[in-house]
């Protein structure tokens, strides 16, 4: 067991450094959300409230997400680095969790410059809504990286993962918009944490076979 | 094979359903109080709607046979029982808004939880078929069909909590739908129309997996003319 | 025998990538595969690997992930990683008892010592190569599978590719596809002429 954990930190740790040197990625998405919520707030009408900006915000984030998603195994493609991870002994679910955490990692750095943006620029965020944000990201990239993955495989990467990954996003922008609103927030966290449940087990247990022939 | 024996018939007895479920609809089944006939939509929307799931169930475990197996044949299984329930998603979604606009006056209502989430599906199975047109025949493009599809049929239930939730503050204009209390007449109409929709998925779905296999076989064949 | 293939055929859709062979290896041995461009070497030593699966035929292979080690057509490191990193990572992956010890005598042993801590991106086409055969041997592998090893070698890496393969043709099983044959001719005891 502890080897496995072993493998998982090797490999997070080694997406983190790659970012570190090319810092691509990472500056990308934080300018990215920036300018999102500049233009929400050109596109949200006069005497809107605050509740749009809320559910703005959750657009605003899974789409930062998906630039760094569509990122994310660019790293493996070169010299078929991929093909040495999977001809390596580690279980294969690994590289998925690995690439993942770093992710979460970008995802969350980004954030902390985007949330308190939005709370200068639109409305306050409660403590609901911040754990809302925690638990949708483990959503987005634990689903995000197995479909990014997928996406890899394909012609058409760059197109298809945005229509691979909003249908699966949509519960978590549900989850999270209500975390932010609803005097109910809790019930939405815990629908959150059901959505990372299912579908984290599910990415872990089916990622084997995204990687292998 | 015997399937082959048994196909005509069976054939014949979805048609066969298929017609009963007409006259019991339109016929036998008394007309609504306050909709009227175009309440009879009602019978065949949420059976093409229970038949869709159906069949978006039958492609999942259809992809969990491959990905355990690795068959080949389960590839093809999968992908056109997902083919037929889009096809029947589409028709609800299709039907749902007749409905709406029949009984609310409106195309598109966002208060049908189930309309809502069949819109979710939708976008869901297509984006299934721009990855599968996306990818090169073969083993890879099985594999990750199957997946894929497997994730569909979880996130069906994920999905309709989803939209349950999002109704607290989305405050949709409710429309008042008549429960399901149905007289026995009513209900037998609506078994028998769903049986038949059933069956209709059935054959199509044989059909259309004949077809398909019909057609690898044939350019197996050319191919293997031409090379010698 | 540690690799036994009967009737072993791939095919991606209708486009047939390799068409059926039929071999076997024994341990300590050495299949040199050769063929012109497209006959299906790397197809089949891809298979050979796990990397890809038959669609025909039986293909056994003796050992797990742990026992093989592979050189392709691309050098399966991270550009921007150094050496020095890149054999850290797989090394922790493969379990490699005395890690450092290892990475720092292969690295000396193909003349990559010197360059340990540049990136890959700023080696030269030979020099990703020896990485990728250091990177390949990290572990000590029973079976040995390299795809056109001498590619982009200079004389003085094939040099150093040369004694190494007589080393390992000793020690371990190989099986090599290359366009090169004379070199390693004297060293195989079981060809196979994909067509």
């Amino acid at each position: 067991m502890s080897t496995y954990a072993a493998d998982v930190a090797a490999l997070a740790r080694k997406d983190l450094r790659l970012e570190l040197r090319a810092r691509d990625t990472l500056p990308a998405m934080l300018l990215f959300v920036l300018a999102t919520l500049v233009v929400f707030h050109f596109a949200l009408p006069a005497g809107s409230g605050d509740d749009p900006a809320y559910g703005l915000l959750w657009v605003a984030l899974v789409f930062t997400a998906l630039l760094g998603l569509g990122r994310a195994w660019v790293p493996e493609r070169e010299n078929a680095a991929l093909d040495g991870l999977v001809l390596a002994p580690c279980d294969r679910s690994a590289i998925w969790l690995g690439k993942a955490l770093a992710t979460l990692a970008f995802l969350a750095a980004a954030e902390v410059v985007a949330l308190p943006a939005f709370a200068l620029f639109f409305a306050p965020l409660r403590s609901t809504a911040l754990a809302g944000v925690v638990l949708a990201d483990i959503g987005i990239c634990t689903v995000g990286s197995l479909v990014s993955a997928m996406a890899a495989s394909s012609r058409t990467r760059e197109l298809i993962l945005p229509l691979l990954f909003l249908p699966l996003a949509i519960p978590l922008i549900v989850g999270g918009v209500g975390s932010s609103v609803s005097p109910h927030g809790g019930k939405y966290l815990l629908f959150l944490a059901l959505y990372d449940g299912v579908f984290s087990i599910l990415s872990w247990a089916s990622f084997e076979y995204v990687v292998t022939e | 094979m015997s399937v082959a024996k048994s196909f005509p018939a069976r054939a014949f007895g979805a048609v066969g359903l298929m017609a009963a479920a007409m006259v019991m609809v339109f016929f036998v089944a008394p007309e609504d109080a306050d909709q009227g006939i175009s309440q009879k939509i009602f019978y065949f929307h949420v059976p093409i709607a229970l038949t869709a799931y159906a069949c978006f169930g039958t492609g999942a475990w259809k992809a969990l046979r491959l990905l355990w197996t690795r068959e080949e044949r389960y590839d093809l299984e999968s992908y056109t029982a997902v083919h037929q329930g889009t096809i029947f998603g589409a028709l609800t979604l299709i039907t749902g808004s007749i409905w709406a606009k029949a009984s609310w006056g409106v195309w598109w209502t966002w208060s049908s939880n189930q309309l809502v989430l069949f819109l979710v599906l939708f976008l869901f199975y297509c984006a299934y078929f721009m990855l599968r047109f996306s990818l090169e025949p073969g083993p890879r493009r099985a594999r990750l069909s199957a997946v894929y599809a497997l994730f569909g049929v979880a996130l069906i239930p994920v999905s309709f909590l989803a939209i349950r939730l999002a109704n607290d503050f989305i405050h949709p204009t409710v429309f008042t739908r008549h429960g399901a209390q149905m007289t026995h007449t009513m209900f037998a109409a609506f078994c028998v129309s769903w049986a038949a929709l059933l069956a209709l998925a059935h054959v199509m779905y044989r059909i259309e997996l004949l077809g398909k296999r019909i057609d690898a076989n044939l350019r197996d064949l050319r191919e293997a003319l031409t090379a010698a | 025998m540690l690799i036994r293939a009967r009737d072993v055929e791939k095919r991606y859709g209708r486009a047939w990538a390799l068409r059926a062979v039929s071999f076997e290896v024994d341990e300590g041995g050495c299949l040199l595969v050769t063929g012109p461009n497209g006959s299906g070497k790397t197809t089949l030593l891809r298979l050979v690997c796990g990397l890809a699966a038959p669609t025909g035929g039986v293909l056994e292979v003796g050992v797990d992930r742990a026992g093989l080690g592979f050189v392709g057509h691309e050098s399966l490191v991270y550009r921007d990683l150094t050496a020095l990193e890149n054999l850290e990572l797989y090394g922790r992956l493969y379990r490699v008892p005395e890690r450092r010890e290892r990475t720092g005598m292969l690295l000396e042993r193909f003349g990559l010592w010197d360059v340990r801590n540049q990136r890959v991106s700023g080696y030269s086409r030979g020099m990703t190569q020896r990485l990728a055969l250091c990177r390949a041997l990290l572990h000590e592998p029973q079976l040995v599978v390299l795809d056109e090893p001498y590619t982009g070698l200079d004389d003085e890496g094939a040099g150093v590719l040369d004694r190494e393969l007589e080393m390992l043709a000793r020690e371990r099983t190989l099986v090599v596809s290359t366009h090169d044959v004379g070199r390693i001719d004297a060293l195989a005891d079981t060809r196979l002429a994909l067509a």
